[in-house]
């Protein structure tokens, strides 16, 4: 299974929900499908897109918050997972890609390489309830609908090649990305209050 | 009485406790973005854990981080354990360009929180406040 699929199939769903990705790879996946306002790319600070996703999904109960993760930064954070448990928040899908290797930043093996490190179980040992895995397309997609339907805090551990785009660069400065993500997250906001009132 | 106790007991904060530092720096930013308001509260320890998030999340994307770092291993400390820390603690700060201040007055800090705060936000940059000892009860 290849993460750019998986991303593709997502895709459509996404558009009503905040999402943050990880570096490297995975955000330029998702930006070659198409930018929106409401995807911020975590280019470096590697471990922290869950945490900024749970600092976004305890604010914003109304959203949903979609983490796109992967295992090398899921590894230099671990701690994120107990946090995210104790916290629980009902409205975060925390999806990890593990792909077994640190690629966007030279491909060396990560722990998680041919089963070593089983990131699923350290989720539910951390005190994560829905954790599922997914090592097929068929699997994935039905993980992450399950997901979001779901009103409460998912975990998907997809299980996915080590492969990345052929070109990287995104037209889109970093604290432009930042400054555009908190003003349309402001503007949902009050769209949702002007639909209540 | 602690003062995360006290947070913790006060209805208009909401207290998030994290594993370690650096999960703060992610946190504070994602309430950022959501559009509310932060402070973090850790040791300078823990912010010398966290320097990666405060340099490649917050300072290279623009978000600003109200620090309160209470400063331990300076003047009076008896414990050794804190000496290397506290002693590179302001160095560290000035590398890494964070405007600091010092707080040692309890009638003063409140003050002086509100001001770290306003200035985070305008600079749109990390700033510190150091608490130390003299703010702590005996």
């Amino acid at each position: 299974m290849e993460r750019s699929k998986c991303l593709e199939a997502i895709y459509p769903e996404l558009h009503d929900k905040l999402v943050v990705t990880i570096m490297g790879a995975c955000a330029q996946e998702l930006y070659n499908l198409g930018h929106r306002e409401n995807f911020f790319y975590l280019q470096h600070a590697m471990g922290l897109a869950s945490s900024i996703g749970l600092g976004l999904a305890l604010h914003r109960p109304e959203e949903k918050v979609v983490v796109l993760d992967g295992d090398g930064s899921v590894l230099m954070n671990l701690g994120t997972l107990a946090t995210l448990a104790r916290y629980r928040p009902k409205n975060m899908v925390h999806i990890i890609f593990d792909n077994g290797s640190l690629l966007s930043t030279g491909g060396f093996a990560s722990h998680t390489t041919s089963g070593i490190t089983d990131l699923a179980a350290i989720a539910r040992g951390a005190g994560i309830e829905h954790v599922a895995t997914a090592t097929n397309p068929l699997q994935f997609g039905e993980a992450v609908l399950g997901a979001f339907e779901r009103d409460d805090l998912s975990v998907i551990v997809a299980q996915v090649r080590a492969v990345g785009p052929d070109k990287y660069g995104m037209d889109l400065h970093l604290p432009e990305n930042a400054f555009r993500f908190r003003r349309h997250i402001a503007q949902r906001k009050q769209l949702a209050v002007s639909h209540e009132q | 009485m602690y003062l995360l106790q006290r947070l913790e007991d006060d209805p208009e904060v909401q207290l998030i406790e994290v594993a370690k530092e650096e999960e703060a720096i992610g946190i504070a930013a994602g309430a950022y973005f959501a559009g509310e308001r932060h402070l973090l509260l850790m040791q300078n320890h823990g912010f010398l854990a966290a320097i990666n998030g405060i340099v490649s999340l917050a300072q290279l994307y623009s978000v600003p981080l109200c620090m309160l770092i209470a400063l331990r291993g300076h003047w009076g400390e008896p414990y050794p354990w804190h000496t290397k820390g506290g002693i590179v603690t302001e160095e560290v700060l000035r590398a890494l360009k964070i405007p600091f201040e010092y707080a040692r007055d309890p009638a003063k800090v409140g003050q002086q929180i509100r001001e770290a705060y306003t200035f985070a936000q305008s600079s749109l940059s990390p700033v510190a406040l150091l608490l130390t000892r003299d703010l702590m009860e005996d």
